[in-house]
């Protein structure tokens, strides 16, 4: 069983691993680090602080597996009727860097029913290689038959890496897959490096609803699986002829079963372009003052080319579908621009839309917490302010 | 102030606050402004079984008292002093049964109180009787195995949105207040109709209404305690109920008082917050104390209540006259500490001054509280 | 029916501040509380069996003091509870933590519902609910938003999605893990408190559970955190003042270029 101790003779007392403990579990006692076992959580963060080397994690060492056969990174593209989704070129643009340091060939895996010209147009995206499973089963996301067939292709192919958006399908599909390959899987990065030494995927991640980040490796593990958050890294550009090889895999029919079954796609067409995929978020909070007053924050988003979002306490007053909400229980965002209209910044908020290039906040309470985190704050009227904004940017932007 | 209450009155009092906090507070504003009785409000305190607190297990409740009652009704309050009501009303209703009811009428009765799924309301006052309770007007007289009742009674809370009516009426003319008796109506009673809803000056989310009693036939077992008992069935309910108009008395002071402790750190005026300022923090020490003081005996007159006393007159004439008269004072103290900002409808404060007003009018003006207290005491000291 | 819902006790995310002299999380005086979104998915139990009868049991793996969380499950309306706790378990990431309850599920008298929260509020991760049923090998359905048909051997569910919502059936035995979106949870009750008082909470050690012992804890887990630091706190920026037409120009010539 895995353990971690003080070794008292090199301890200096200098309390940098109380510091850094994220769950409060060591404090100084005559002098020396006390590590209270009922919080420890053994995750290692005071090991990595101490300057001394005083802390010793140990892990029950198990054989050592042979990691050398796996090669490659690879980016799990994500299809939805037949498209290619945004997400999946920002994985091969930030997947294009981490195999050139690895040196080691960036693949593309595209699981869907007649995506052949799709396949084709990955190299056009960075990819070298293509590895393409079509069949009619996979025309739509579906758990199961996503599951083995993903599983089948890395047994075979065995990637050192594996990339895959956090979205609804991403996050489900590869917590299953990294079940079932016993892989280390880190969610939701936010940022991604190499080890080049021990050809270690470095995962960065916020985590406490990013009030701390932490960077996440999976030291004896092969392949090493992240999904990564929407937006956070850039799209790789279009290489006009570039071409990839196409691997294509045919499986027998029982490997596309799903015992679930998929009896319909809805899509909800409100007004504007869902939120987590736009690039301009028109936000409303309580201080909108009434549902009718949302139609001034739909007005500005349309003429920005936007969405619209909403905190918790305007969706709990029924203004606005959950659909928009951002926040701790709605959806995380991070578009290039954020407009919070009447949104005084609950923590819960904040942890939404704290990572978004520019926030622009416009509250009537000075006070207001949003404040603190916005490029631009306004102190004012919303209902005045918004519409104002409306005109001037629809000046601004000849429409 | 620890007030020393058992683990499960700090359980019900925490989960009161709670739902107050999480689910009252956000609506407060809302039903303040529509006038709209908080039926989601009144599932959710069903669903918590807060409404059978102070009935007897045996009638489906958790078998506390008055103090319990109180306990729960300062806490909604303290959220908003209208929705509470639709609470404490139901409270005021129910008393005559459980003080006066046959078995067969607590069975019938208490179970659907406690769960909640049925509310109650009181009705005593009429256009001609308000303090002068003795002149009501509504009658009910007996043929065969039925009463037949014939009146109005005025300014109802729980009025139109309650299931189960106590009503005390005149079966005997000629005996004056002796001729009274109380009954119960059940809503839906053929000849019973209500008023429209008055339109108040505060506790506006609670429902206010007169009913109308035109040749409404109810069965004989309706009657509560015996005939001519009316009078003695609605002072002893009233006494019984006063604490629970201190507590709404007391739970309006502290939402208030919250409000402004809150303000008072947070508004800087010449550089400084202006709870750094003797002025404001005399203010809040009155405010506290006062509060305080009135929650003490509130608390020792429920406590009263539920040990039995048999005469209580004064003392919850005293609980209601002081709790009432200090959340007029703490009231509007907060609304001075946050001036202008504390005339303003935008912030929550003005409201608890506009639901404190009430509590030194209903069930008793505070003249007639004083009137009962001096009596009490001049009797008593007759005896000495 | 038996339902099974998983939760777990996180720090309350309104409370936690960073020192800013030290730049560490203050836990001090954090309340525990039950995750956000496992409070849905203890409602939809719990409405499950008003809706279809049989028994709700929440499961949990943490530290001792975990226990409040499954009280409080119990005064929310589920019928039993078990913690899964012990030293072994320490040092577990999604892949252990959903190997661990999984064995622990196996452990009790057969479910046809498991119910898990989207994802937990500390940790962000979601995969613990999908790890279950893949450690399970049963059906699962994530980010569900409605369960619309539900009998003995099938349930048809919304799933939500980025556009909008898949409508899926699926058989029993399933796991579902469940937005916000599918109700509004219930407040606790009297009797519900009461009963979570007086109850005996079940309780599985390592040794209780049919599990391989290198599977366990820090040993059973993949990943390893080497750095835990604080982001750069994001900066409140410049205050545009000025009359309502001032203002937008201002903002409008700022944002020009950059952003729009």
């Amino acid at each position: 069983m895995a353990s971690i101790k003080i070794l008292l003779d090199k301890c200096t007392g200098c309390t940098l691993c109380v510091k850094s403990c994220p769950f409060g579990a060591i404090h100084m006692a005559e002098r020396k680090a006390v590590i209270d076992m009922a919080k420890c959580t053994l995750c290692g963060a005071c090991a990595e602080a101490c300057k001394f080397a005083a802390i010793e994690l140990e892990k029950a060492g198990g054989p050592a597996k042979d990691l050398s056969a796996y090669k490659d990174v690879w980016v799990f593209c994500e299809q939805k009727k037949g498209v290619i989704q945004s997400i999946s070129f920002e994985l091969l643009g930030e997947g294009r860097k981490l195999a050139d340091k690895l040196g080691v060939k960036l693949c593309a895996v595209l699981l869907g029913g007649g995506m052949e010209d799709a396949a084709e147009k990955l190299g056009e995206r960075g990819a070298d290689k293509v590895y393409l499973v079509d069949h009619p089963a996979l025309k739509a996301y579906q758990d199961e038959p996503y599951t083995a067939v993903l599983v089948k292709l890395v047994e075979e192919f065995k990637p050192e890496v594996i990339l895959c958006g956090a979205s609804t399908i991403g996050r489900s599909l590869i917590s299953r897959v990294a079940i079932k390959t016993s892989a280390g899987l880190t969610a939701d990065c936010t940022g991604l490096d190499i080890d080049e030494k021990e050809r270690l995927l470095l995962q960065t991640r916020p985590a406490f609803g990013g009030n701390i980040m932490a960077t996440i490796i999976a030291p004896d593990h092969r392949p090493q699986m992240a999904t990564v958050r929407h937006k956070v890294m850039k799209e790789a550009p279009v290489q006009p002829g570039r071409t990839a090889e196409i691997v294509s895999k045919a499986y027998p029919e029982e490997t596309f079963a799903s015992r679930t079954r998929l009896l319909n796609v809805v899509e909800e067409l409100t007004s504007t372009v869902n939120i987590s995929e736009a690039d301009i978020i028109v936000s409303g909070g309580r201080g909108m003052g009434g549902k009718e007053n949302f139609a001034l924050l739909e007005e500005l988003a349309k003429v920005l080319g936007g969405a619209v979002g909403a905190s918790r306490s305007a969706v709990d007053a029924d203004w606005i579908p959950y659909s928009h909400q951002v926040g701790q229980t709605g959806k995380t965002v991070c578009p290039k621009l954020y407009i919070a209209c009447g949104i005084s910044g609950q923590i819960q908020h904040l942890i939404g839309m704290q990572s978004s290039k520019v926030i622009v906040a416009i509250n009537k309470d000075p006070d207001a917490p949003i404040f603190k985190i916005a490029t631009y704050g306004i102190v004012g009227d919303v209902n005045e302010l918004v519409p104002a904004l409306t005109r001037e940017f629809r000046r601004v932007l000849n429409k | 102030m620890d007030y020393l209450i058992t683990e499960q009155q700090t359980m019900m009092r925490d989960l009161a606050r709670k739902i107050a906090q999480e689910k009252i507070k956000p609506v407060a504003a809302h039903y303040d402004e529509t006038e709209e009785f908080a039926w989601p409000i009144m599932k959710i305190l069903a669903d918590s079984d807060l409404f059978g607190v102070y009935i007897p297990e045996k009638y489906g409740g958790l078998g506390g008292g008055i103090l319990d009652m109180c306990l729960v009704t300062e806490e909604l309050s303290r959220a908003c002093g209208g929705i509470a009501l639709g609470y404490a009303g139901t409270g005021l209703g129910t008393l005559p049964i459980l003080l006066h009811g046959s078995e067969e009428q607590k069975l019938k009765y208490l179970p659907d109180i406690a769960k909640g799924k049925r509310l109650a309301a009181f009705c005593l006052t009429e256009a001609e009787a308000g303090s002068d309770a003795g002149s009501i007007k509504t009658t009910a007289r007996k043929e065969g195995d039925k009463y037949i009742l014939n009146g109005t009674k005025q300014w109802i809370t729980n009025a139109g949105e309650a299931e189960i009516y106590t009503v005390i009426a005149i079966t005997d003319k000629t005996k004056g207040i002796r001729g009274a008796s109380a009954f119960i109506v059940e809503k839906g009673t053929k000849g019973m109709e209500f008023g429209k809803k008055e339109k108040k000056m505060g506790i506006r989310a609670s429902a206010t209404r007169e009913v109308i009693f035109t040749d409404c036939e109810i069965p004989a077992a309706n009657l509560l305690s015996k005939e001519g008992m009316g009078f003695i069935v609605a002072l002893k309910t009233l006494d019984t109920s006063r604490p629970g108009v201190a507590a709404q008395a007391v739970g309006i002071a502290q939402g208030a008082l919250d409000h402004a402790l809150d303000y008072a750190r947070t508004r800087v005026q010449f550089g400084a917050p202006i709870s750094s300022f003797q002025a404001i923090q005399h203010m809040l020490a009155d405010m506290g104390t006062q509060l305080e003081a009135a929650r003490a005996l509130t608390y020792a007159t429920a406590r009263m209540a539920d040990s039995g006393a048999k005469a209580m007159s004064k003392d919850s004439a005293m609980a209601k006259l002081f709790a009432s008269d200090m959340a007029m004072k703490v009231t509007t103290d907060a609304v001075q500490i946050l001036a202008g900002y504390g005339y303003m409808r935008d912030y929550p404060v003005e409201k608890y001054m506009r639901d404190a007003k009430i509590t030194q009018i209903y069930e008793g003006t505070n003249q007639i509280q004083r009137n009962v207290i001096a009596a009490n005491m001049l009797k008593e000291a007759h005896k000495n | 029916m038996n339902i099974i819902v998983c939760i777990k006790q996180v720090p309350n995310t309104t409370d936690v501040r960073i020192d800013p002299a030290t730049n560490t999380l203050i836990r001090d005086g954090v309340e525990s509380v039950i995750n956000p979104f496992d409070a849905y998915a203890i409602e939809e139990a719990v409405r499950l069996r008003e809706r279809c009868g049989g028994k709700v049991t929440a499961v949990t793996m943490g530290p001792p003091q975990a226990e409040t969380a499954l009280k409080e499950a119990i005064s929310l309306g589920c019928d039993d509870a078990v913690l899964v706790s012990d030293r072994k378990f320490a040092g577990s990431d999604t892949w252990a933590t959903s190997y661990t309850l999984a064995a622990a599920i196996r452990k009790l008298e057969g479910f046809d519902v498991i119910l898990c929260g989207k994802q937990a509020s500390d940790g962000d991760t979601a995969q613990v609910g999908p790890g279950i049923s893949a450690h399970l090998d049963i059906p699962q359905v994530t980010y569900v938003k409605k369960i619309c048909e539900i009998n003995d051997k099938l349930a048809k569910v919304e799933r939500m999605t980025e556009e909008g919502y898949d409508v899926l059936e699926t058989p029993l035995p399933c796991l579902f893990t469940v937005v916000k979106e599918i109700n509004t949870p219930r407040m606790p009750s009297m009797k519900g408190l009461m009963r979570a008082k007086a109850a005996k909470i079940t309780k599985f050690t390592a040794a209780d559970l049919d599990a391989d012992p290198a599977a366990l804890g820090l040993d059973g887990s993949p990943t390893r955190v080497v750095k835990i630091f604080t982001p750069e706190p994001r900066k409140g920026g410049e205050m545009i003042a000025g009359s309502v037409s001032d203002v937008a120009k201002e903002l409008a010539e700022l944002l020009k270029g950059e952003v729009i």
